[in-house]
């Protein structure tokens, strides 16, 4: 019984503070829901009658090939390395997140430069059998099939992250009765664990498909017909903007849909968990045919995600890096830093508080402006970007006749061009995985422990403080990591927001990889890994560290 | 009651705590972008030896030139990089406060489209209309090409001869089934080569090539430009659709395996007993909204001036806009070549037309 009654009143001063901030995070999506105010049946028409199908088609057949691989590739191992011990097993339950640090971009246009005909794989093939081009076969990695395994490869951290943290805090009395009543390790983990871990695995697996959706940078690169790019090309080729927001915003409902189904699938069940219990895990060995195919399981994305990208990454950047990396790198890499780490702290402290007002509200409005301002992780950023400017722009030109008026002087753009735009793109583009990760922590706090809590006096602040900061670390760092880790790859809502002679490590690797050099590439994008990987291993130790009652020496 | 109102109160304390903690950090950062935004903010003084850019051509195959204005003029270059539609949009929004001077593009598409919304205005120098010629710019001067890019026919050497290619509506034929390779429509160098299609021989016809094109590809279109010449010299084609600077660029790399692909293939220029092959320029105007404009008028100056253009014919291997430059030494291997002489703002006007044209034949 979680109490509405704390929140009810609705206009209390903390109710309405947090409609504000709530509106105001969902105002560039509403205005790109607005851009149906502009219609443009004739290219509706001539959409539907050519391409449309196929956007939808090939976008659907994206997000289940993804969900698909990613919840294999992200659940399985989460599971073995929670519960099991097996050769490399403390090693590969950090090197598993590392493919986050990988933008879906570059891990497409690695692949590509290595397995495409022209690569060195093919061609050592050619050598050593002397056959032609046309004599024999090898996977096209430039098909819809390559587009799912390569952002199934950079995504499936997302899953892993969260299915992982709820698994580890899964009490073990819960297990343990699982196995009194006879169930085998398998039937353990898809009758008991699974079932458990659900909710969370769903938010992971909503990330993917978020993301899935809003890519553009594989699509365009492998030349599928996928709705961001027929975004895309409706604005630039058909030069209709509003009809190219119009597409977004559908975008944006089919994943509201989805989010909904997936909610009402539950049937409004809660997962807490009830037992106070938390005796350390005991790990199970497992050895010899088990063991190894265990260690051959979690190798697998690690290898896929990250040692084969990063191998021909650091070859090419051997080649280029005299030239590429000279005084003006190190601002690119002090620009990354900063932007990912004051936009990953705002977006988690936002959304502890955006999820916690959820929480206790009983208002509609509260909770529908809550879930839309989740919405924006599903469009692409350079949507996003134009959604940001608009509002920006008429506060600077409110401004401006303002003090035109009154002062005759003029104050020119306040907001727009400046740092605080991008940073509010990023909030509005990455909130719902903060908001996401916190949300699946919260819901794994009992409100009975709330209540204990009030009873002993705490105020709310207190409570925040004492009680769900420290319940919660591991799900906040996950926050920040990932937020911090999607920014410094964030390409589109950078490139068009920042100011003048302000560039990013992932602007500096897009350049080149698009202008498809990608040797030049390879030094800026090694980078971004690094500063990504950091963070990633800090976060990992961590979260294994958080589980209540873990032994530090663990 | 009582209860209801420590949790209001402790919920604000909360929330001021939080924007505490907000607030220093994004002061920080607009801090950091101090030394950019004083001068983004449009100052008074229109004499400040500033020049804003906003530019659709990657910052690596610009700023050079860039350098050299600075160090020439002793005026500043502030310069955004970004996808031509959203800094056209973004010029739109930010409207008669936008602090860009100059918009550079690179294709003729976005000028024209920057001009019908509106964004441009005429620049009336002598030293720029006397250097460009009249076909590659602007009718009413608001904006002017600076250097060309031509999409021509390669072939594999081994594979084709020379006097099998004629036109590029001949590509249409069935004797190239199964044999070209072309990348995505979503490109703007093949929407502005159909759009030149359309203008010489009209939309019905012009389909009915781009069907008969679409059968004879190798493969579904994708990569860029230096994939598809890949493609013809490692067997996946025979004759593909480029820019000519890609394979220039491919010839001169630091990659191995990129210089011997680029070896397997020749350069052969369309339609020369014709109406020549087409181009398309990367471009410059000047924005409505320009504080700097004589700053402005003296970039394009500049870009426009000998040395200015030999540079794009040394590094990034396009063709100088203005007439009589010296051709680099890659680009004299090319040879000679007749360009096609249609307006381009028309291409611009027929932009919209090329890209529902090829989404009808089925060219991805």
């Amino acid at each position: 019984m979680v109490s509405g009654r704390h929140f009810s009143a609705g206009w209390s001063v903390s109710g309405i503070i947090l409609i504000l901030i709530t509106l105001l995070l969902s105002l560039p999506l509403l205005v790109v829901i607005l851009s149906f105010l502009n219609p443009a049946p004739e290219v509706w028409r001539h959409l539907t009658t050519t391409v449309l199908d196929e956007y939808i088609l090939n976008s659907l057949v994206l997000m289940s090939g993804v969900g698909l691989l990613t919840l294999v590739l992200g659940v399985v191992p989460a599971w073995l390395v929670t519960m099991f011990r097996f050769p490399f097993s403390k090693t590969l339950e950090w090197a598993l997140l590392l493919p986050l640090a990988i933008p879906a971009y570059i891990i497409a246009y690695t692949y590509t430069g290595v397995l495409d005909a022209s690569g060195p794989v093919q061609v050592l093939i050619r050598e050593l059998t002397g056959w032609g081009y046309r004599d024999y076969w090898f996977p096209e990695i430039r098909s819809l099939g390559g587009a799912v395994t390569m952002l199934s490869f950079v995504l499936y951290p997302y899953i892993y992250l969260i299915s992982r943290a709820a698994f580890i805090s899964q009490s073990v009395c819960a297990l343990e009765v699982a196995r009194t009543l006879g169930c085998g390790p398998y039937r353990t983990f898809f009758k008991v664990a699974l079932p458990l871990a659900r909710p969370a695995i769903i938010v992971g697996l909503t990330l993917v498909l978020m993301e899935t959706l809003a890519d553009y940078g594989t699509v365009q690169y492998f030349g599928i017909a996928a709705f961001t790019t027929g975004i895309f090309r409706t604005w630039f080729g058909l030069g209709n903007s509003a009809a190219a927001a119009q597409l977004s915003a559908l975008l944006m409902l089919f994943i509201t849909l989805l989010v909904y189904v997936e909610y009402w699938s539950r049937k409004r069940q809660r997962y807490h968990h009830t037992s106070t219990r938390y005796s350390s895990l005991q790990h199970k060995r497992l050895k010899g045919w088990h063991g190894l195919a265990s260690t051959v399981m979690c190798l697998f994305p690690v290898f896929a995600g990250f040692v084969f990208p990063v191998f021909f990454l650091c070859k090419w950047a051997l080649q280029t890096y005299p030239i590429v990396i000279d005084s003006a790198f190190i601002t690119l890499i002090w620009h990354s830093i900063m932007l990912a780490g004051i936009a990953a702290l705002i977006a988690t402290v936002l959304a502890l508080f955006m999820v916690y007002g959820k929480r206790h509200a009983t208002s509609a409005l509260v909770k529908l402006a809550v879930n839309i301002s989740g919405m924006g992780y599903a469009i692409p950023g350079t949507v996003i970007a134009v959604g940001v400017m608009l509002p920006l722009a008429w506060v600077d030109r409110t401004a401006d006749q303002f003090f035109r008026a009154n002062f005759d002087f003029s104050t020119g753009l306040l907001l727009s061009g400046t740092l605080v735009a991008l940073i509010f793109a990023y909030l509005v583009r990455f909130l719902a995985v903060s908001m996401r990760t916190v949300d699946a922590g919260l819901t794994r706090i009992k409100p009975s422990i709330e209540e204990a809590g009030r009873s002993l006096g705490m105020s709310g602040f207190r409570l925040v403080r004492k009680v769900h900061i420290p319940m919660l670390r591991g799900s906040l760092l996950a926050a920040i990591l990932l937020v911090f880790v999607d920014v410094l790859k964030e390409l589109p809502a950078t490139l068009i927001l920042r100011p003048f002679n302000f560039n990013t490590l992932a602007i500096r690797a897009y350049d080149f990889a698009n202008e498809e050099r990608l040797a030049d590439a390879a030094c800026p994008s090694l980078a971004i890994v690094l500063v990504g990987i950091i963070p990633v291993i800090y976060l990992s130790r961590s979260i294994s560290q958080s589980r209540p009652g873990h032994e530090l020496h663990a | 009651m009582m209860e209801d109102m420590k949790k209001h109160a402790s919920l604000s304390k909360a929330l001021i705590f939080c924007l505490v903690l907000v607030f220093p950090v994004i002061t920080a950062a607009s801090e950091t972008g101090e030394g950019v935004s004083r001068s983004r903010i449009k100052t008074t003084d229109p004499g400040e030896a500033v020049v804003n850019i906003y530019s659709e051509r990657k910052e690596e195959l610009i700023k050079p030139l860039l350098d050299r204005f600075s160090k020439a003029t002793g005026i500043k270059v502030n310069m955004i990089t970004g996808a031509g539609d959203a800094l056209i949009k973004r010029l739109e929004i930010e409207g008669d406060n936008s602090p860009a001077d100059v918009l550079l593009t690179t294709d003729v598409a976005r000028l024209y489209r920057a001009k019908s919304l509106g964004l441009l205005q005429p620049v009336d120098s002598e030293a720029v209309k006397s250097v460009v010629p009249e076909s590659f710019r602007d009718s009413e001067n608001e904006w002017f090409g600076l250097s060309l890019r031509a999409r021509v026919i390669v072939y594999a050497r081994d594979r084709v001869k020379p006097d099998e290619l004629s036109t590029y509506e001949a590509l249409a034929n069935p004797e190239w089934q199964n044999r070209i390779c072309v990348r995505s429509s979503s490109n703007a160098y093949n929407q502005s080569l159909v759009a030149s299609m359309i203008v010489h021989n009209g939309v019905e016809t012009t389909e009915e090539w781009a069907k008969g094109l679409v059968d004879n590809f190798a493969r579904r279109p994708k990569g860029g430009d230096r994939d598809q010449i890949k493609a013809v010299a490692v067997g996946e084609c025979d004759i593909a659709l480029v820019n000519t600077y890609y394979l220039g660029g491919m010839l001169h790399s630091k990659i191995e395996s990129e210089v011997e692909a680029a070896s397997k293939v020749a350069l052969f220029w369309p339609n020369q007993s014709g109406r020549g092959a087409h181009f398309n320029v990367s471009g410059i105007g000047v924005t409505r909204s320009a504080g700097h404009r004589d700053a402005a008028i003296g970039l394009i100056e500049f870009l426009l001036s000998d040395e200015s253009q030999a540079w794009y014919a040394e590094t990034n291997y396009e063709y100088p806009v203005k007439p009589g430059i010296p051709a680099s030494e890659t680009l004299q291997q090319w040879g000679s070549y007749k360009a096609d002489k249609v307006k381009l703002d028309q291409l611009g006007q027929h932009n919209a037309e090329a890209v529902r044209l090829m989404d009808r034949a089925g060219w991805k």
